[in-house]
């Protein structure tokens, strides 16, 4: 056993950080943008999450949505339960306990040259836009940019805004779809995988990024098998029940993976002898 | 290695002695017609003669519900983590490689100091096994006696007790102790004899191979019908993970006191055959099926722990799976002796 143990910090005590922006972005989701009350900056890469807490409600892990190259960072969270409830009420200025950054990274060094091709399904928009935005953030280190988007309906479209400035931008790609079809929506209707067979970029040489509800991966994999995209160039980023963040409670385990540590980004070729993954 | 001796009166006024001083000590009693670790208040209520305790010891090294946080609700938080010494006396050697076990997997990696701290304030009194339970495998797990480890380890040979003082905090202890002398060379041959006697001897259900190979039996054993088999009798209990002393799986609650300021966030003992262990928000659940966590546990037992610890199997053979199973599904040595002799089925 270590002898120094007074040199460790408690690894289950958050720190507090201050509520700077929010506003919904639709009828449940609720984005904001956070500073630490430290001064520092989180100093999380692409791909990261928080433990974000309120003493007497508990913690619940939340994927990070902004890039390390702005300054602060933001979390969108869902009306789900009584600690997300509670985080919904919080004001500008008001406090949250966080802990982290944890887990592994999108693949920021191995991408550089590349395309890319982001799949984002419903809410899985939101961790990828950390890579997203880091990737517009560093351009010029990237190949051809495409993101497809897909949502449930037209209401539950999340970052609406950001998506249209997407659309305008000249060195990225954004397509959208909506599973049911709507009034208001003159774009494609379908699950985002009808989106797959648009994309532009050389798919098998192109480094793809998934992230979406669980039901999604099977069908999105499956698409991308049939065009060719090796396992290597295929990364997932995978929700679990990440209880403690420093791989010790258990819940987040796949197989002998934890989440939380080795994830939540796996390349996919290392999940192939991992049967829980997906 | 130097072994001392005491009478069992001799040893019965060390224990009174520690307790006199005000020290903790934790040792094993009587509960009905079962054993238990508890508050030790006399020598007398020692039972060092047990086969087994309900509850493994690892209630005093991850109790059941410990608080890692007090809070102000809505507001700041503080570490708790003042912890008092405390002797654990009559840790036996499966036991007490759990325990190890435990100590590498809190201190890897992010260091878990709430775990730790309380740990170094414990000594360990480890003891020879006597009297072997019902249903031990500890012979089959290669963990029926230990040669390191503890800081104390005793044996009963008949008469007295022979101690092996391995650690500063043993010898610490060793001040209450009056009388002490050392083991004559007879005693000492009469140690051998019992552990090697332990050795081969707690061996109620015997694994079909080595315990070694187990990781290697596991790779090819994930879509074994076994599984669906005994899961389909499971009460998804838990009671198997809550009686396990390796099983160290935990959920995070925050307990608000009755003054609704202030309270806890706690660390409490959690099961993976609970069903809803792996269910995220929004009521997804990652391992729906009783048979995912059924042979989820025994795979964490056999091959995913091991793979953190440097091959030490997370199952020590107590057995105390086996007698809390409702079902009687829980015998891990029936399911990995299974899978040995249909190897191909996997």
């Amino acid at each position: 056993m270590c002898d120094c143990c007074s040199e460790h910090k408690d690894i289950y005590l958050p720190e507090m950080a201050t509520i700077t922006k929010r506003r919904m972005l639709n009828g449940t989701e609720l984005f904001m943008h956070l500073e630490m009350d430290s001064g520092k900056e989180l100093e999380h890469a692409p791909g990261q999450f928080v433990e974000l807490s309120i003493a007497g409600l508990g913690e619940a892990p939340i994927s990070i949505s902004s890039s390390p190259t702005q300054k602060g960072f933001e979390l969108v969270v869902r009306n789900v339960g009584s600690l997300t409830r509670a985080i919904h009420k919080l004001e500008v200025g008001q406090k949250i306990g966080v802990r982290g950054p944890f887990g592994s990274l999108y693949p920021i060094e191995q991408a550089k040259g590349k395309d890319l091709v982001f799949i984002c399904g419903g809410i899985g928009l939101v961790p990828q836009r950390s890579f997203i935005r880091y990737v517009l953030d560093n351009r010029k280190d990237y190949g051809k940019v495409t993101v497809l988007v897909g949502t449930k309906c037209y209401d539950m479209r999340l970052f609406r805004e950001e998506l249209a400035l997407w659309l305008e931008r000249k060195d990225m790609i954004l397509m959208e779809t909506i599973d049911e079809a709507h009034d208001c929506w003159n774009g494609n209707v379908g699950v985002v995988t009808t989106l797959i067979p648009k994309v532009e970029s050389d798919l098998p040489k192109s480094v793809v990024l998934v992230c979406g509800p669980p039901v999604m991966y099977k069908f999105v994999l499956m698409a991308l098998a049939e065009a060719e995209v090796p396992a290597d160039n295929i990364y997932v980023n995978l929700e679990r029940r990440m209880k403690c963040g420093v791989g010790k409670c258990g819940h987040c385990q796949i197989n002998g993976l934890y989440v939380c540590q080795d994830g939540p980004v796996f390349r996919w070729s290392d999940l192939a002898i991992v049967p829980e993954a997906i | 290695m130097s072994v001392s001796k005491l009478s069992k009166e001799q040893f019965g006024q060390f224990v009174d002695a520690m307790l006199a001083a005000g020290r903790r000590v934790v040792g094993v009693v009587a509960k009905d017609d079962r054993f238990q670790f508890d508050e030790l208040k006399s020598a007398a209520a020692l039972r060092l003669d047990y086969d087994v305790t309900i509850l493994p010891p690892k209630k005093y090294v991850l109790p059941q519900v410990e608080p890692l946080l007090q809070f102000e609700v809505g507001g700041g938080a503080q570490s708790v983590m003042n912890y008092d010494p405390l002797v654990l006396l009559g840790v036996h050697p499966y036991d007490l490689i759990a325990i190890r076990q435990m100590d590498e997997l809190f201190s890897q990696g992010e260091y878990d100091r709430h775990y730790m701290d309380r740990r170094k304030q414990i000594t360990i009194i480890a003891c020879d096994v006597v009297r072997p339970s019902k249903n031990i495998f500890a012979s089959s797990m290669e963990t029926a006696v230990v040669s390191d480890g503890y800081d104390i380890l005793i044996t009963d040979i008949g008469d007295a007790y022979l101690l092996d003082v391995a650690t500063e905090k043993g010898h610490a202890l060793m001040t209450y102790a009056k009388g002490l002398a050392a083991a004559a060379s007879a005693d000492v041959e009469k140690r051998q004899a019992i552990q090697e006697a332990n050795r081969t001897a707690l061996n109620k259900h015997k694994l079909g191979c080595k315990v070694s190979y187990l990781p290697r039996l596991m790779e090819k054993a994930y879509n074994h019908p076994v599984w669906q088999e005994k899961a389909r009798l499971c009460f998804s209990c838990g009671s198997c993970n809550q009686v396990c002393p390796t099983c160290y799986c935990f959920d995070v609650q925050d307990q608000v006191n009755w003054d609704l300021k202030t309270g806890e966030r706690v660390r409490c003992w959690d099961g993976c055959l609970l069903e809803n262990f792996a269910t995220v928000a929004g009521n997804h659940n990652f391992r729906k099926d009783r048979s995912s966590r059924f042979r989820h546990r025994l795979f964490r037992k056999a091959k995913y722990v091991p793979e953190k610890i440097g091959g030490q199997i997370a199952c020590v053979g107590c057995g105390r799976c086996i007698t809390a199973c409702v079902a009687d599904i829980a015998n891990p040595v029936t399911v990995y002796n299974r899978l040995m002799e249909e190897r191909t089925l996997g």
